[in-house]
């Protein structure tokens, strides 16, 4: 039951984008297509699920006061291998997402994870702290991208879907600013159904 | 029955305890729109001054009837212009009622319907605060706007641009100007260009004719001067409005009528007037000494007829819920307001009407400004007292 409510924490009440408010770079950049959004939440969420693992394994061996330094080492490694796999089998995505994959080492998600969790817990509850929060930030980036390539190109993974119905392009859902409306408007409702969330 | 017994008869429905409890506001705003309310303070005393809410956004109307009227004449006369169809005062006047009435209409059904709806979902009072926007809203879009377009607009600057701050009083940003903002970077082949300025006969088509502003970016002209003899409208056109462009904003006349209301009234700042004009000014003048292109050499009194710069700088800068608050903070902030818009207006080749952005942009920064301002105030008389204390 307690291991449930790591993953499950982490979508509503702990969400790292809408409460925690992290990772919001790359949420604003990578979501303006449905595909390369959902490739980003994959990559996150292998890279936060797997750096916890081994953080976690590493963490009675890891001396304090180098910890950050060994942190990033076992991220880049990771980030590196992920980055690697998508030049191979998927090109056109990676070359969509560009820099932002290299970015994820960055991405205050997975440092946060590791600092506050992997570094005190153990393996298990670690790599499902990091489903928990890897998902938490898919959700909110499948919502993003699906939102912005509905309205903003009429197109869904590609395929015409509002266009085909000849509906008129809105383009301002494909600027980054408006990802950062939509993300306040995902928190707003979020706010108002959790009482708990809100402050007084 | 008269309207008046009417609305007592049907009263108790809406209060507490009745029929509609959750109407209340709604009741309440249609109430008072029809009448002076009766109800008196329960609870202490209040000394309030005759120009309240409701006063002081009815002034600005009215401040904005010339333009709004000039607006509808030029919408006909354009199209007369254009098409050399021989239309009277009249025919002119009616050609561009009849377009820029839906316009209003869906400003107003749109905004009022959302303001409704957060005053009863919230429980507060329905303000007066949309009149004012509504009506502002259709007069900076151009006349063959699609109607569902601006509703949508109207929408998202009321939802994201001010209720969820809290409503009228609370917005950070000009709400009118969220509105032509994100019609701008929606569907900018509605908002730019040269095919929307003049309405076309089938109602929402237009026909082609560039604003000046629209000439001044695209002029291939080697100097100023060259510049001004190849547009297509004098300076006197631009100063009194017989030229296309947004509906509200042509005519610098009818917009300095709408001034002098406002400052006689005392409810728009003469300082962020003033500071503005100076600032674009300034800005001009400085573009005129360098004089690198011809749009430089453009003499610094076009950019106050041109486009939107008379109208936002009365009725947009002066808003006195966006603008900074402190009297010096007013300076600065026209001051930046008018520099900016013209230096956009010369040198972005993506924009060429910077007013919008300027006053956006502007908004932002008026609170830092204001702390800026008292901060500085602190520390100065900080310091006297601390001199006096040691004498």
């Amino acid at each position: 039951m307690k291991n449930w409510k790591l993953i499950t924490t982490p979508l509503s009440k702990e969400n790292p984008i809408t409460v925690q408010v992290l990772g919001i770079c790359s949420c604003l950049a990578v979501t303006a297509q449905l595909k390369p959004a959902v490739f980003m939440a994959v990559s996150v969420t292998v890279v936060v699920v797997l750096s916890n693992l081994i953080i976690s394994l590493l963490r009675n061996t890891i001396p304090p006061r180098i910890r950050i330094i060994v942190q990033l080492v076992v991220v880049s490694m990771l980030v590196i291998l992920v980055d690697q796999f998508l030049k191979a089998f998927f090109f056109d995505v990676s070359k969509q997402l560009s820099v932002y994959v290299s970015l994820i080492i960055t991405n205050c998600i997975v440092m946060g994870r590791l600092e506050a969790f992997a570094m005190s817990n153990k393996p298990g509850p670690s790599v499902l702290d990091g489903i928990g929060n890897g998902l938490g930030y898919s959700v909110i980036l499948i919502i993003l991208g699906f939102v912005r390539e509905l309205f903003g190109s009429g197109t869904l993974w590609g395929y015409p879907v509002l266009s085909a119905i000849g509906y008129e392009n809105n383009g301002l859902m494909i600027m980054p600013p408006m990802a950062l409306i939509l993300v306040g408007i995902i928190i707003w409702i979020q706010r108002s159904k959790d009482k708990e969330l809100q402050e007084k | 029955m008269k309207l008046r017994e009417w609305i007592d008869k049907i009263k108790p429905n809406f209060v507490e305890g009745g029929k509609f409890p959750w109407l209340k506001s709604t009741f309440e705003a249609f109430e008072t729109f029809a009448f002076t309310p009766k109800d008196t303070t329960t609870r202490g005393s209040h000394i309030r001054d005759a120009a309240d809410m409701k006063r002081t956004m009815i002034t600005v109307v009215i401040a904005l009837l010339p333009a709004l009227f000039f607006g509808m004449w030029n919408v006909g006369h354009q199209y007369a212009l254009t098409t050399g169809e021989v239309m009277g005062f009249w025919a002119k006047f009616w050609f561009g009622f009849i377009r820029m009435l839906p316009l209003i209409v869906v400003s107003y059904v749109v905004g009022l319907a959302i303001e409704f709806m957060f005053a009863q979902i919230r429980g507060h009072e329905v303000n007066e605060g949309y009149l004012v926007t509504g009506i502002i809203i259709p007069m900076i879009v151009p006349i063959s706007t699609p109607l569902w377009q601006l509703a949508i607009a109207v929408a998202f600057a009321v939802v994201i641009g001010k209720e969820v701050f809290g409503g009228t009083g609370m917005n950070f940003m000009n709400p009118a100007l969220i509105a032509r903002a994100f019609l701008f970077f929606s569907y900018p082949t509605h908002m730019s260009g040269d095919a929307v300025w003049i309405s076309a006969k089938h109602f929402g088509d237009a026909l082609t004719g560039a604003t000046p502003l629209g000439e001044a970016m695209t002029s291939t002209a080697a100097s100023g001067s060259e510049m001004i003899a190849s547009m297509k409208y004098s300076a006197l056109e631009m100063f009194l409005g017989t030229v296309p462009g947004s509906i509200g904003e042509t005519s610098t006349v009818a917009i300095l009528i709408g001034a002098c209301i406002l400052l006689m009234s005392g409810i728009a700042s003469w300082r962020i007037m003033l500071s503005v004009v100076l600032g674009g000014g300034c800005m001009g003048l400085l573009f005129n000494a360098i004089g690198a292109n011809a749009y430089m050499q453009l003499p610094f009194y076009y950019h106050f007829i041109m486009g939107g710069f008379a109208f936002g700088t009365v009725f947009m800068a002066t808003d006195p819920v966006t603008s900074a608050q402190t009297n010096c903070g007013k300076w600065i902030y026209g001051f930046l307001i008018g520099a900016m818009a013209v230096l956009i207006r010369v040198l972005n080749p993506a924009y060429p009407e910077g007013m919008m952005l300027a006053i956006l942009l502007m908004n932002c920064f008026a609170p830092l400004i204001d702390h800026c301002v008292v901060a500085s105030n602190i520390s100065y008389r900080k310091k006297r007292a601390q001199a006096q204390l040691k004498k």
